[in-house]
């Protein structure tokens, strides 16, 4: 179906079902329960989680294919942003023009960068990147200041020309809308002290992350996405191929520079405010990190590794101690004192503590990051004999390499 | 008619002429070994014809082009495929997707951003590909993993490679180094058959004398940078300026 | 002309720390072909430890003066650290002064030990994992060095006072015939760039002049022959990357008075020390350390008033513009090798 192959349609009508039914999914837990903490069917972090999906599958398909690391990627998803805003102000709140605008600008932007950055490769690439990202915030924060709005970004004003919407009463703020629909609105289930809510804004973020999906699908499954890989796996010998491999990164690094420039738009389509931390290297680094966390190469690795830091980021975060306290309070003092004093050391304040244990413990336990790691495992209990018996003939043929060398 | 033409090619490299005024003729259809001993220019030689090195003077023509100055993917392009000392793989791939790769190069050109299609499903690459995969003998092994491979899988792999692209001209750089006498015969058994069935022109460099006269039709002596003799196997057999080359000044 | 020489001067201190952070950084990989990101965290990890030994020394217990009284006539109750009744009040107070200086000799084992134990505990699993996993694996590291320092000193800079003698400034520009008060210097600064050059020079003497220093050049040039020589390179590589460590501690602790020491001080260095390797060309230690002085000074430059006059905004800019230039016209960096760390 869609022009996939069996298992790659089945993966992607999952993605749907699961990003469709994100708000049920994600809310297990009745409201007033002690775990509804986490609960992560909020409008706010369910747009993340598709938002910031889009912008590492579109990484995936730069780093995970070609292996070309861009520690610079954040420079894409502001300028994104950036582009968003203003079409807000000039023309429109309707976010399809300023989704399209983020779009066009962060991939005439990563194609200059990309241009020059890619006359290197490696780790002089990776800093080539960052270097540009740095000095894109560096320069949204002062010199820019008349286009980023500087330290304080920027939002719609009542008094933006918007030449396409009519005037909005003095008071009311202009909102993102999609033809009159509201980012914002939001309508609400309760059942049996369940509360489940939908959302306009995550909707339609959601459907153009499936669309990104199946477009990273298609590229991971075509001739194009051969040659990517095979950039990655011997770029010397791909050249005496007869195939010009500069086009070809170049290609990945725009294609993967529009993505991070479509989730900057929406972004912005969803909370109309931008500033220049968005470009931070922090932000560049934190799309490594979702994307290996994930797993580097795989179709949705990225997905799921964006999902949980941004799960981490929002709920760990919000658990204090006083929560901790209630959710023991049923042990006797002594050991729940211990708990509380224990585990508020991972949430809180110290989220990043079990972040930083989270990307130890995948690399060390599950190389190849969550998916990969999974799937690599399950692949060495089903062959775990076969392989036994080819190491035990294989040892009987051939001497040890480093006595050949001694 | 000459497929290969190289003229008064010199390169220098700091104070080592490696080659010094060069001037060498590969017949199409022909297989012509280039020998000498360690350190004699064969492999800068090589390195000239496909863009890898650019002489300092001198010219290489190929099919009447000059290869001079052009990038690799467009020598390539043109018909010279080269398989290398040590085998050049994509090593994280199937063996099926190593020999699709030449084969879309040869179909789409140096670059195309084919994207919306299926790369199992372009039939007629994939067909092709197993077809030469089928020949060379790795049709079983076609969806196994490159680097898992043996050395000598890994050197038949690499022709596949280069064979799926039709070449005019194929540069081999020590095609058996580091073989057992059983891979080496093998080795050669194939390039014979290749060459039989294709007519295609091969430049082979080569230590071992065994393949060198099992293969070759025409053989040009290196030394110093230099063509010290060109000429039939059986002509270069005898001649004492080889063996020169080869053995020193022990002729004398 | 007195105000860019000025700015030299001011640029040395940041430029020292980026070349001691770089030349570690630097080590680690040419040796060992990891790229460290908790690289930044042992040079935190290094200023805390002027801290805690500044903290150790100051040690006190309260004791009840009775030959005085409060303003409410209660015989008066003060903190005597227990330094002070053991060596003198004179000699105790002096050493409580100078426990930045003596975190030095302080730090040195606790640096090894936490170099040692994370080569033996986590690195030497990361040899042969691809960057990617050591990037993640070392800045996961790093986030979890910083998190238990925070726990432990809280989230706000630990003011750690160099010693009074070297507290205040000096007149430099008097000094070299300049107009006086033209360039006042701090004498910490001064002090922290000698003691940079000072640990370079050690550790240039040590890899050229021992036969430990030879393997790991060896090692540097042509890792998997090294390998082969029957040497017990696991070994070396432990202690390569315990040196490292202390090359980054050492930074760190010199580096308190400058800067008060913070969970996140090495995050913020981190990324400019891999600027500055990369700079400098990955595998360089010369280069490493031309390009962190480099840099460092740069930066300072850049932040005059008449230089942002004319072009503004290139005070935060000026590292990462000479970064691409120095890239883009040189393939390998200031004094890289060809072929290292470009797949």
């Amino acid at each position: 179906m869609f022009g996939l192959n069996r298992n790659d349609t089945l993966l992607l009508i999952v993605v749907a079902l699961l990003t469709m039914l994100a708000p049920f999914l994600l809310n297990p837990f009745p409201e007033g329960s002690s775990l509804a903490q986490f609960n992560g069917g909020y409008p706010d972090l369910m747009q993340r989680f598709v938002i910031f999906g889009i912008f590492a599958i579109g990484f995936n398909i730069l780093f995970g294919l070609t292996g070309y690391l861009s520690f610079g990627h954040a420079a894409f998803l502001g300028v994104g942003s950036y582009a968003a805003i203003w079409m807000m102000k000039l023309l429109t709140m309707n976010v399809i023009p300023a989704i399209i605008l983020s779009v066009i600008v962060a991939g005439l932007f990563s194609l200059l960068v990309g241009y020059i950055c890619l006359r290197r490769s490696g780790i002089y690439f990776s800093i080539l990147t960052l270097a540009f990202a740095q000095m894109s915030y560096a320069l949204a924060y002062s010199v820019l200041t008349p286009i980023t709005g500087g330290e304080t970004g920027l939002q719609p004003k009542l008094n933006d020309p918007r030449i396409l919407d009519a005037a909005v009463g003095s008071g009311v703020t202009p909102r993102a809308n999609l033809f009159g629909i509201e980012m914002g609105t939001s309508w609400q289930m309760d059942w049996n002290g369940w509360v489940f809510t939908f959302n306009a804004g995550y909707y339609l973020a959601a459907i153009i992350m499936l669309i990104a999906f199946y477009l990273s699908i298609r590229i991971f499954r075509s001739p194009f996405g051969l040659m990517l890989r095979a950039v990655k796996t011997n770029q010397n010998r791909l050249n005496y191929t007869g195939v010009n491999t500069k086009p070809y990164t170049l290609a990945a690094f725009v294609i993967s520079g529009m993505y991070a420039g479509l989730a900057g738009g929406l972004l912005v389509a969803m909370d109309t405010q931008v500033g220049p931390e968005r470009m931070f290297w922090t932000a560049s680094g934190e799309v490594v990190l979702m994307t290996i966390l994930g797993g580097v190469g795989t179709l949705i690795g990225p997905v799921l590794g964006a999902g949980l830091i941004k799960y981490m980021e929002n709920i760990l975060s919000k658990i204090n101690e006083s929560l901790l306290e209630a959710w023991f309070a049923f042990m006797p003092d002594a050991v729940s004192d211990v708990m509380v004093t224990l585990l508020s050391l991972f949430v809180g304040k110290g989220w990043h503590l079990t972040l930083g244990l989270l990307f130890m413990i995948v690399v060390i336990f599950l190389p190849g990051g969550l998916v990969g790691g999974l799937i690599g495992g399950g692949r060495r209990m089903f062959r775990s004999n076969d392989r036994k018996a080819t190491r035990k003939t294989k040892s009987n043929q051939t001497p040890p390499t480093s006595q050949t060398a001694e | 008619m000459a497929i290969l033409q190289v003229r008064n090619v010199s390169k220098r490299f700091g104070g080592l002429q490696a080659l010094n005024d060069v001037n060498l003729s590969v017949e199409k259809g022909t297989v012509h070994a280039i020998i000498g001993p360690n350190g004699a220019g064969k492999s800068t030689l090589l390195n000239c014809f496909v863009g890898r090195l650019i002489p300092d003077t001198g010219t290489v023509m190929f099919d009447g082009k000059s290869l001079l100055g052009i990038k690799p993917h467009q020598i390539n392009q043109i018909g010279v495929s080269r398989v290398f000392q040590t085998p050049e793989i994509f090593g994280d791939l199937t063996l099926l997707e190593n020999v699709m790769i030449p084969t879309f190069a040869h179909r789409d050109g140096a670059f195309k951003v084919n994207w919306w299609n299926r790369a199992d499903r372009e039939s007629d690459v994939q067909d092709h590909a197993e077809a030469i995969l089928q020949e060379i003998g790795l049709y079983e092994k076609r969806l196994e993993i490159a680097d898992s491979m043996s050395r000598g899988d890994k050197r038949r792999l690499e022709m596949a490679m280069c064979l799926s692209q039709d070449p005019k001209l194929l540069l081999l750089d020590e095609p058996t180094a580091g073989m057992s006498r059983a891979d080496t015969n093998a080795t050669i058994d194939l390039l014979k058959r290749l060459g039989e069935t294709r007519g295609l022109t091969k430049v082979i460099i080569e230590h071992d004398m065994h393949v060198v006269f099992s293969l070759a039709n025409y053989i040009s002596v290196l030394a110093q940078g230099t063509v010290i003799a060109e000429n039939t196997p059986e002509l270069i057999k005898g001649d004492p300026r080889v063996k020169e080359a080869y053995l020193g000044t022990e002729a004398e | 002309m007195d105000a860019i020489l000025l700015q030299i001067l001011n640029g040395l201190d940041k430029g020292s720390a980026y070349a001691l952070i770089a030349l570690g950084l630097t080590l680690i990989f040419g040796t060992l072909g990891v790229v460290n990101f908790a690289h930044g965290a042992l040079f935190m990890i290094g200023a805390f430890c002027a801290v805690v030994l500044s903290r150790l020394l100051s040690f006190s217990h309260t004791i009840i003066d009775e030959t005085r009284t409060d303003f409410l006539g209660n015989p008066l109750k003060v903190e005597v650290p227990y330094l002070h009744e053991w060596l003198g009040e004179g000699l105790g107070q002096t050493v409580i002064e100078w426990s930045v200086p003596l975190a030095i000799l302080f730090s040195i084992p606790i640096m090894f030990a936490v170099g040692y134990a994370m080569e033996r505990g986590l690195i030497r699993h990361f040899y042969k994992r691809p960057h990617a996993d050591q990037i993640l694996v070392t800045f996961g590291l790093a986030i979890v060095l910083q998190e238990i320092v925070k726990y432990f000193f809280g989230a706000n800079p630990i003011q750690t006072p160099a010693p009074p003698a070297f507290a205040g400034s000096f007149d430099f520009g008097a000094l070299v015939g300049l107009d006086p008060n033209t360039i006042i210097y701090p004498y910490w600064r001064l002090i922290y760039f000698s003691f940079a050059v000072l640990i370079i020079g050690a550790v240039f003497a040590f890899l050229r002049f021992t036969t430990f220093g030879m393997v790991v050049r060896a090692g540097m040039a042509d890792r998997e022959t090294v390998g082969l020589l029957g040497i017990d390179i696991d070994k070396r590589f432990t202690l390569m990357f315990a040196l490292a460590a202390c090359v980054a501690g050492l930074a760190g602790v010199m580096y308190a008075p400058i800067n008060a020491p913070n969970y996140h001080m090495g995050m913020d260095f981190l990324v400019l020390s891999f600027v500055v390797v990369v700079v400098g060309g990955m595998g360089s230690l010369a280069g490493a350390v031309l390009a962190g002085f480099l840099l460092g000074i740069l930066e300072s430059i850049a932040s005059l008033s008449w230089v942002i006059d004319y072009l503004p905004g290139i005070n935060q800019i000026v590292i990462y513009l000479v970064a691409i230039i120095i890239l883009l016209t040189r393939p390998r960096g200031l004094m890289g090798r060809k072929g290292v760390m470009e797949d």
